[in-house]
């Protein structure tokens, strides 16, 4: 236990004054903190007062002191995006004024676009349709000749900004009917008419059984308005192209018939709001890039 | 000095005084600040409360703690800005209770990731991560699509929010179990629902399930209203400095 009494007593070995606490007999020294912790304290606190007169620091009742070098969190961060667009700015000028043509013809521009469009896709694209554009199920290949909505790159450019689906109020809206769903075939007909479809593509040479013949009946009252004769696709409405090997939803039996049964809708999202125009140019010049642009 | 402070430690009564007196110092610094917390709120418009489905959308994420390897915060830096999209605003989570800012991100962050997928996308990611992000470390939460709707409580849940500021009106509360339908629902009648929250409010089926309503309806449907609200045309960054508004937006703000 503590002394009652706060004696000073000096500690024989050391020399240093004790804070005359003792337990069992040991003693606590009372040293200083040291001299230049001290400074260093007294100095932080004279900083601290600078800080407040010079930055956005005390709450008031109308908000907070604003501090007389007007500086915000949002102030640097646009200086700093200026900075980048200005060190952009060499190609960014160029490539903000050209057409996909002259973009196309200058070669430094081309690779600046698509260096750009790369990053971009990876960040906003790849999750669907893959880091390499090969697509999966229900997102389509963007490598190969097939496309639903046009492999110029005006076209990609638009679909890029419209979306497919979407809520943009200019998105593409192909919408395939649910055929076994809505009552429209029966499931005989839907059998049929699968079997049909999967020997599109071996054009007029396909054998003509039974079920291709009933099935080429069911395709030309209510599928050829839009997936066109002998399955040719229609951009303008977004119909797939059928007599191709390339299948967004599966090329087996079991998938076509789901298809035609209950249809299906992807989605593409607009990208109108969450991309900037430069962007989204820069986006459809790497994908035309891929393989399949036209 | 030290002779004082002794004399301090060995009167019970100053040394009481002396410490009511440090405590309240430290609590008026760290309390009075939140009585004007409404001035730290971007006056932006746009922003509206949490449809039922979308609030039980993000119970289930609180549920299944997505929040502790997402955040919903972008800050204001320019590389936040150039992969998430605009930074945050203080009105984007003033409906939030509680909060779900995070400070780790384990995945990406979602304070923008409405619209940036599609329903199938988001439905194909929750079952299994890897089929469509092969890098993915997420788990599988396939069973939210086997879960129906359940006993939610939802009209006091909305009721609970309206105490702490969000401004759900009687109606919004009393039709809470309707709009909870209509919004996943593709055959119900919704007009109702789009009257109380707005036209921007999504109606479809989610989850790619049109005859069944399930939690991961719920949970898509928050995914894809977070951060579509703010029309940034009002927004001016340097609101703050021109003028501090005099009323701030949302919870002063009571509708209707």
């Amino acid at each position: 236990m503590s002394k009652d009494k706060h004696d000073k007593e000096i500690d024989g070995p050391t020399g240093v004054e004790t804070t005359g606490h003792e337990w069992d007999g040991l003693k606590e020294l009372n040293n200083p903190a040291p001299r230049w912790w001290l400074i260093v304290w007294l100095v932080t606190i004279v900083w601290a007062i600078g800080y407040w007169v010079v930055y956005p620091a005390w709450p008031t009742p109308g908000g907070h002191t604003k501090g007389v070098a007007g500086w915000t969190q949002y102030g640097k961060l646009k200086r700093e995006q200026a900075e980048i667009t200005k060190r952009q700015s060499t190609w960014l000028t160029k490539f903000h004024a050209a057409s996909f043509e002259q973009v196309k013809a200058d070669k430094g521009l081309y690779e600046f676009a698509r260096a750009g469009g790369e990053v971009a896709f990876k960040e906003n694209c790849a999750a669907c349709h893959g880091a390499g554009g090969e697509g999966r199920k229900g997102y389509p290949n963007l490598n190969d000749d097939d496309w639903l909505f046009g492999g110029k790159v005006e076209d990609i450019y638009h679909t890029i900004k419209v979306g497919s689906r979407s809520s943009h109020p200019e998105t593409h809206q192909a919408m395939m009917p649910a055929f076994g769903r809505d009552g429209i075939l029966d499931a005989a007909q839907i059998d049929d008419v699968a079997t049909y479809v999967m020997a599109l593509p071996q054009g007029a040479t396909a054998p003509r059984a039974d079920a291709f013949v009933r099935g080429e009946a069911v395709y030309a009252a209510n599928c050829v308005t839009c997936h066109g004769d002998g399955g040719i696709g229609n951009r303008e409405l977004g119909a797939p192209r059928l007599n191709d090997a390339i299948w967004l939803y599966g090329g087996d039996k079991a998938s076509i018939i789901q298809t035609v049964t209950s249809a299906r809708a992807g989605v593409m999202p607009t990208w109108e709001n969450r991309l900037d125009d430069d962007t989204r140019r820069q986006l459809a010049i790497y994908v035309h890039s891929l393989g399949g642009g036209e | 000095m030290l002779e004082k402070h002794a004399k301090l430690e060995r009167n019970s009564m100053w040394l009481l005084i002396f410490t009511v007196i440090a405590v309240s110092i430290g609590g008026i610094i760290e309390i009075v600040p939140l009585f004007r917390m409404q001035t730290t709120i971007e006056p932006v418009k746009g922003v509206r409360p949490y449809t039922p489905l979308e609030l039980m959308g993000q119970e289930i994420y609180i549920r299944e703690g997505c929040n502790t390897c997402h955040s919903q915060q972008i800050r204001p830096l320019r590389d936040e800005q150039q992969r998430y999209g605009h930074y945050s605003l203080a009105a984007e989570s003033m409906y939030d209770h509680p909060f779900l800012w995070g400070s780790k991100r384990t995945g990406p962050d979602l304070a923008r990731v409405g619209g940036k997928y599609s329903d199938d996308w988001h439905v194909a990611h929750l079952k299994n991560p890897r089929a469509v992000v092969p890098e993915s470390i997420m788990p599988s939460y396939a069973f939210l699509a086997d879960k129906p709707y359940g006993d939610w409580r939802i009209n006091k849940r909305l009721k609970a929010l309206k105490t702490l500021g969000v401004p759900y009106t009687k109606e919004m509360i009393a039709e809470a179990a309707i709009d909870y339908e209509a919004q996943a629902n593709p055959t119900a009648d919704a007009s109702g629902l789009l009257e109380r929250y707005g036209d921007k409010v999504a109606v479809r089926d989610f989850d790619g399930n049109p005859n069944e309503i399930t939690e991961m309806d719920a949970l898509i449907a928050y995914l894809q209203k977070l951060g579509t609200d703010v029309d940034f045309t009002t927004y001016d960054p340097d609101y703050a400095i021109k003028k501090a508004p005099k009323t701030a937006p949302g919870h002063m703000e009571k509708a209707k």
